[in-house]
């Protein structure tokens, strides 16, 4: 460690390998895994998902639900960024996955045909 | 830095920063007792007998160990300070024998004299009753015996053996109230790496650590008609023993040294000075030989016999380097048994050989298997010089008043070479005396060493400058004898005392034994010196009179076999 | 690309207290579990220092959920994953229940133990790796050292550690940046700092924890100290009996090493600086500081008279600075934060926070951190649960073996420096025992007397000989035998050992005893005037058993383990207990099957 700026430089990267443990004020993705959901293939979803984060080096929490009551809409996922609604996305495939982190999670543009439903922040 | 002024029971005192409220107090005449406090040693701090108060803010300070502060406003002699020292030492006392009449050390010791002084009664001392410390003595060596129930575990002699003599032969062990002064692994001290110098008895300041008595034999000897007793007296007794009869340290008390031996019984009164110039004779010819063969250099002293121990066991690869020559003790003992028996016409077995020695270690030489040379154990006891003034008040005898007496012939003339063996130095000097005059004829000009520390000096002899050094303590010969061992020691002589400045602070001499003292009885020694008419070694009438008659030449085959010992590694 | 992004982190707590609840069974079973499931790719585990909530371990957290679960056994784990780190449901039965609610708290700041507590020191326990530089670094971690070599003046660091206010937590409360400037102004060129971390008191173990579980703070702390006084060297002395501080130090001196955050020229500031472990051997009395240095010089160690003070002659007679471990921990947060901020914690003369153990009959054992002045009742009811049992508190020991025992009216005492001290007890280095109504005060005093007796280095004779005699009054005391005239004597000898011992466990061993005396007075006066433990705890002197014939079914078990032959009686009919030859020991009672048996 020669300087100051070194070791800020590196704190900057280092936060990132224990962001998981802080979720205050961070975008969610929150994936259905109920039975109905498993069922329908959300461990794949899930598993895109993290891949995703990991790939595109997102701070972002990532949690679990469980049966909503749409099963037939199963796999949901749903995102909720700082501040604003929680979109939900159904009968989402891995190959949507991608879409919706870039378009909603990056670029803060829900990705409206995917869409099928909106909660209000604060809810749930 | 500006002086700190305290006052010290309403006495106005101005001290350099750093001094201690107890040397504030002496300056204004106050003596604040003291118990694990000795001025030669390092500061200890633990029996807080020397507590005092500090009016301001009522605080008890060891005032050993706490530093005289601007403003102090001390009592030595509050009501609290009285209290808590009191308080210490009944709480000593609760856990200490109460065998006062029995202890070597009644009568010079310093718990008993706190007691005393401080108005301690039996019952303030049997509220604290419980359990007392119960261990076995340790009676396993010849020199010293140790009763640790007796410890108050001031760290006295803990702290000489470790700081002065270097050899940590004592520790403290164990917590709490089963703490104790032990040797290493609680073995016997005969096994450990002990000198036997004795210096550990000489600071105790109860009777823990005392020297193993051989007055019942010397007394059994002088009662046995069929025993012819002959007591030889170390240079160094003649001024210290008149301590132990209220004289200062230093007072020359020859004349009644013999008197009273005299009337002891003793039938034979000569002096260990008449075998030190022997020592000189054989041991300076062996250093002239040595050097003239370039073998064994330096050349190392070999008359104090806790050095001698503690060489054997410390510096096994450096025993060649010892002088060969006994020890004067070991030389008149073994001329006794021999010269003196032909002379006087008498059976060596029925000769009984006494040394006043100021020496514990001596204890231990006299034991020694290679010291039967006579054909008979050489030395059949050695008294301490505490021990020789407990004969003399036993026996009634009015030490200071007594008339001054002569030493007996043969064995009886001193030099002043020889009276100076008895301080650290003397040795070196007596022998340069007599190396100078016989390879020379010209006469030695004073050596001017000092006492602490090593000391160094260069002596030119016949066109050639010998180094020599000269130290006392075995902390200190340490140093020397490792530079001798790296290789990285230029000297030719080296004269080690186990005891700090020589056999004057011998661990035999009178309690309490400080520097303070010691330097006062060399003094005295000097002051014999300064006095003699013969004052080298080679002049003795008597030692010349015993080659002439006896030994022949020194170093020749009888001396060698008579005044000539051996090593072993321990 | 962040290929260390995980999608959850399992946070297991390995520190001693969860270890030994099976903590290290609970994450090998973890790891094994998540590969099963073909978690391992998303899912983090990380071992972490102790929580201080050691009553519930092992404790498990997992994030981003920040759920938080107890006494986690290895039959649990599969739950976990299925449900939690799978399907997103929390395991509700792992979940903490509040003490006397039937509510369940899944989010660690959610729980009372938690919510009152002030964690500075504490604050990474449990939350990062402790093996990891890279975790405590991205938590601010060396920020402060940063800081401080580069933009301070050694005086400016000693500035603001005097403006925070801090004191030394080990127990006495010297102001630590007194302290340093003391050491900085001592001449020499070679100077040291110590880390104190020999915790001896039975019962402590927040060193142990800071050092299991945030060992760079404390390097970081010391850096900074030593920066300050101008030492390129120094030692953490650790008691060796804490094999696993000594572990996750070794690897934190070793990354901060390889980081360049010890060594030469740290952060290019010049400063050149080192530390070394030193094992202790477990002597109690090695926590005083002067004899503790006497240890790391290969001493015995004993304490020697002071002055001189460690800051003018201490470690091989050069300069030294030392101070606790807690005291350190506090160092980085007040260099980052600044003095202002730290002083707004806490009291006006005891600023910050404290950590303190809390054991006994408490609900929740465990080490807690509260801003100091926080009164003892919110400490023991509000974090602490209220004693154990429902039953009535009687008094807290405070300050280890040689603190001092607060009775339960001065529950309202806040907790700082002064006024511990004024009641008798004092800060120690924080340990709180908390005793119900079935603790004798008599014997609490004997048994941390005991305690200091044998842990005395045996130097000065007060301490030595005066807390033996202490001892067997105590003792004479709870076998019936106390004497008119015992309870002055404690008194005398307790002031006088104070007074006159030469460090500071013979100065404040007799703790326990003045201040159970001053308290409790009748209690002891009952063991002496009445021959009677109120308490019924000193052998001896209790009350005897007696059997409730109209229960008693004399089954025999009880004839069976009594050990002096008390009990008689014919079988399947009620029996009897002989009084005189009963020594109320009660394993009778505790082997009655209908509880037929109870002290009279």
């Amino acid at each position: 460690m020669k300087s100051l700026e070194e070791l800020r430089k590196l704190r900057a990267e280092l936060e990132k390998e224990i962001s998981t443990r802080n979720s205050e004020g961070k975008p969610k993705i929150i994936i259905g895994m109920g039975t109905c959901g498993i069922a329908a293939g959300a461990r794949d979803i899930l598993q895109a998902v993290t891949k995703e984060v990991r790939k595109r080096n997102l701070d972002v929490n990532i949690s679990q639900t469980g049966c909503i009551g749409m099963c037939e809409q199963e796999p949901l996922l749903d995102v909720q960024l700082p501040g604003q609604d929680r979109i939900t996305y159904g009968k989402v495939t891995a190959g949507d996955v991608e879409r919706i982190v870039v378009e909603h999670l990056i670029n803060g543009n829900a990705v409206k045909d995917l869409a099928i439903a909106r909660l209000e922040e604060g809810g749930i | 830095m500006s002086k700190i002024t305290l006052t010290i029971d309403d006495q106005v005192v101005e001290v350099e920063p750093g001094t201690t409220i107890l040397d504030a107090a002496r300056q204004v005449g106050v003596e604040i007792p003291t118990l694990c406090y000795h001025p030669d040693l390092s500061l200890h701090g633990s029996c807080r007998v020397c507590v005092v108060e500090d009016l301001n803010s009522h605080r008890l300070l060891a005032s050993c160990a706490v530093p005289a502060g601007e403003g102090m406003k001390i009592s030595t002699r509050s009501a609290k300070t009285r209290k808590a020292r009191r308080m210490n030492v009944e709480l000593l006392l609760a856990n200490h024998p109460a065998d006062c009449l029995g202890c070597d050390r009644s009568g010079s010791c310093e718990l008993q004299e706190l007691t005393y002084n401080l108005g301690i009664s039996r019952e303030a001392v049997e509220r604290f009753a419980g359990e007392k410390r119960d261990l076995p003595l340790d009676t396993s060596g010849v020199a010293l015996k140790r009763d640790p129930n007796k410890c108050i575990l001031c760290g006295r002699c803990v702290r000489v053996c470790e700081e002065i003599q270097g050899l940590g032969a004592l520790e403290f062990s164990g917590r709490g109230f089963d703490s104790i002064v032990t040797t290493a692994f609680d073995l016997p001290q005969s096994e450990v790496n002990c000198a036997k110098c004795g210096q550990c008895a000489a600071v105790c300041p109860v009777g823990a650590i005392t020297e193993v008595s051989s007055l019942d034999q010397v007394w059994a000897a002088l009662e046995d008609p069929a025993k012819h007793v002959v007591v030889q007296t170390a240079p160094t007794i003649q001024v210290s023993i008149g301590e132990e009869f209220g004289l200062q340290p230093g007072t020359v008390v020859t004349g009644k040294l013999i008197a009273a031996l005299r009337r002891l019984g003793f039938q034979k009164v000569f002096s260990t000075e008449f075998s030190a110039d022997l020592t000189i004779l054989e041991e300076g010819n062996e250093f002239i030989s040595r050097i003239q063969a370039d073998k064994n250099l330096p050349h190392i002293t070999s008359c104090c016999p806790g050095w001698v121990k503690y060489a054997e066991q410390n510096y096994a690869d450096l025993l060649n380097h010892l002088s060969t020559a006994k020890s004067p003790q070991q030389m008149f003992s073994a001329i006794t048994k021999t010269y003196y028996a032909e002379q006087a016409q008498l059976d060596p077995e029925d000769i009984f050989t006494v040394s006043i020695m100021p020496c514990t270690a001596k204890k231990f030489e006299a034991a020694r298997e290679e010291h039967r040379d006579s054909g008979f154990q050489d030395t059949d006891a050695v008294l301490t010089t505490r021990e020789l003034a407990r004969m003399i008040k036993e026996a009634g005898i009015d030490f200071v008043n007594l008339a001054e007496d002569r030493y007996d012939q043969i064995m009886g003339e001193t030099t002043g070479a020889a009276t100076i063996f008895g301080t650290t130095g003397g040795v070196t000097e007596a022998a340069l005396r007599t190396v100078k005059e016989v390879l020379t004829g010209e006469s030695l000009s004073k050596l001017n060493l000092g006492v602490l520390g090593v000391r160094e000096a260069e002596v030119e002899i016949a066109g050639r400058n010998y180094k020599v050094a000269v130290v006392s303590g075995l902390a200190d010969a340490a140093q020397v004898l490792d530079m001798v061992r790296d290789g990285k020691c230029e000297y030719d002589w080296i004269e080690v005392m186990a005891c700090p400045h020589g056999c004057v602070g011998g661990g035999g001499q009178p309690i309490p034994s400080t520097l303070e003292k010691k330097r006062k009885r060399a003094q005295g020694l000097a002051s014999i010196d300064q006095t003699n008419t013969i004052r080298k070694s080679h002049e003795n009438p008597d030692v010349l009179k015993l080659y002439e008659e006896y030994l022949g030449e020194p170093l020749g085959g009888k001396s060698h076999h008579l005044l000539h010992t051996s090593y072993r590694v321990r | 690309m962040n290929p260390k992004f995980y999608r959850s982190h399992v946070l297991v707590c390995t520190g001693t207290g969860c270890v030994s609840s099976g903590a290290s069974n609970v994450r090998d079973n973890l790891e094994a579990k998540l590969e099963e499931f073909g978690l391992q790719d998303e899912i983090k585990i990380v071992e972490t220092g102790c929580h201080g909530f050691c009553e519930q371990g092992p404790i498990v957290i997992v994030y981003p959920e920040g759920v938080f679960y107890c006494q986690v056994q290895t039959d649990d784990i599969t739950d976990i994953v299925e449900d939690h780190l799978l399907k997103g449901r929390v395991v509700d039965r792992l979940l903490y229940t509040e003490q006397g609610t039937e509510i369940r708290i899944p989010a660690y700041s959610d729980i009372d133990f938690y919510k009152k507590q002030h964690r500075i020191v504490l604050g990474n326990c449990g939350r990062i790796n402790p093996e990891s530089i890279k975790e405590y670094i991205a938590v601010n971690g060396y920020e402060a050292c940063g800081k401080a070599l580069t933009e301070m003046t050694p005086e400016e660091v000693i500035a603001e550690i005097k403006g925070s206010g801090l004191r030394g937590r080990g127990g006495a409360g010297f102001p630590t940046g007194l302290k340093w400037e003391l050491t900085r102004q001592s001449p020499g060129e070679k100077k040291y700092v110590i880390c104190n971390a020999d915790e001896g008191d039975p019962g402590a173990f927040m060193d142990r924890s800071l050092l299991e579980g945030d060992p760079h703070r404390i390097i970081e702390g010391m850096i900074i100290a030593a920066y300050a006084i101008g030492a390129d060297e120094g030692y953490i002395y650790v008691r060796a009996e804490y094999p696993l501080a000594i572990r996750r130090l070794e690897i934190a001196l070793q990354q901060a090493r390889e980081y360049g955050l010890l060594g030469e020229d740290i952060f290019g500031s010049g400063f050149n600086f080192d530390l070394k472990i030193k094992k202790g051997a477990g002597a109690f009395v090695c926590g005083e500081e002067t004899a503790l240095m006497a240890s790391i010089e290969g001493q015995r160690g004993m304490p020697r008279p002071k002055p001189p003070f460690p800051s003018v002659s201490g470690l091989w007679g050069k300069p030294t600075n030392i101070n606790n471990v807690e005291t350190y921990g506090n160092v980085p947060d007040i260099m980052r934060g600044g003095a202002e901020a730290y002083r707004a914690i806490g009291t006006e003369h005891s600023t910050g926070t404290k950590v303190f153990a809390l054991t006994g009959k408490i609900n929740n054992t465990g080490l807690v951190e509260v801003p100091m002045g926080m009164s003892l009742k919110e400490i023991i009811y509000d974090i602490g649960g209220g004693v154990s049992d429902g039953r009535e508190l009687k008094a807290v020991q405070i300050g280890g073996p040689s603190g001092g025992c607060i009775p339960a009216d001065l529950l309202d005492l806040p907790i700082d420096y002064e006024s511990l001290r004024e009641v008798g007890a004092m800060m120690g280095s924080g340990g709180m025992v908390v005793m119900d109504d079935t603790t004798c005060m008599v014997d609490v005093a004997r048994f941390f007397l005991k305690f200091t007796q044998s842990e005395s280095c045996g130097k000065c004779t007060p301490c030595r000989e005066g807390t033996k005699r202490m001892l067997e009054i105590l003792d004479r005391l709870c076998s019936g035998e106390g004497r008119e005239g015992d309870l002055e004597l404690l008194e005398e000898l307790g002031e006088h050992i104070i007074s006159t011992s030469l460090c500071q466990l013979g100065g404040s061993a007799p703790n326990p005893v003045l201040s159970t005396l001053k308290y409790f007075r009748a209690e002891y006066e009952a063991h002496i005037k009445d021959k009677r433990c109120p308490a019924n705890v000193c052998a001896g002197m209790a009350a005897p058993y007696v059997i409730d014939e109209a229960l008693c079914i004399g089954c025999t078990a009880c004839v069976r383990v009594c050990p002096t032959g008390a009990i008689s009686g014919e079988r399947k009919k009620p029996h009897i207990i002989h009084p005189q030859v009963c020594i109320s020991c009660g394993i009778c009672a505790s082997k009655c099957p209908v509880h037929a048996i109870a002290q009279g």
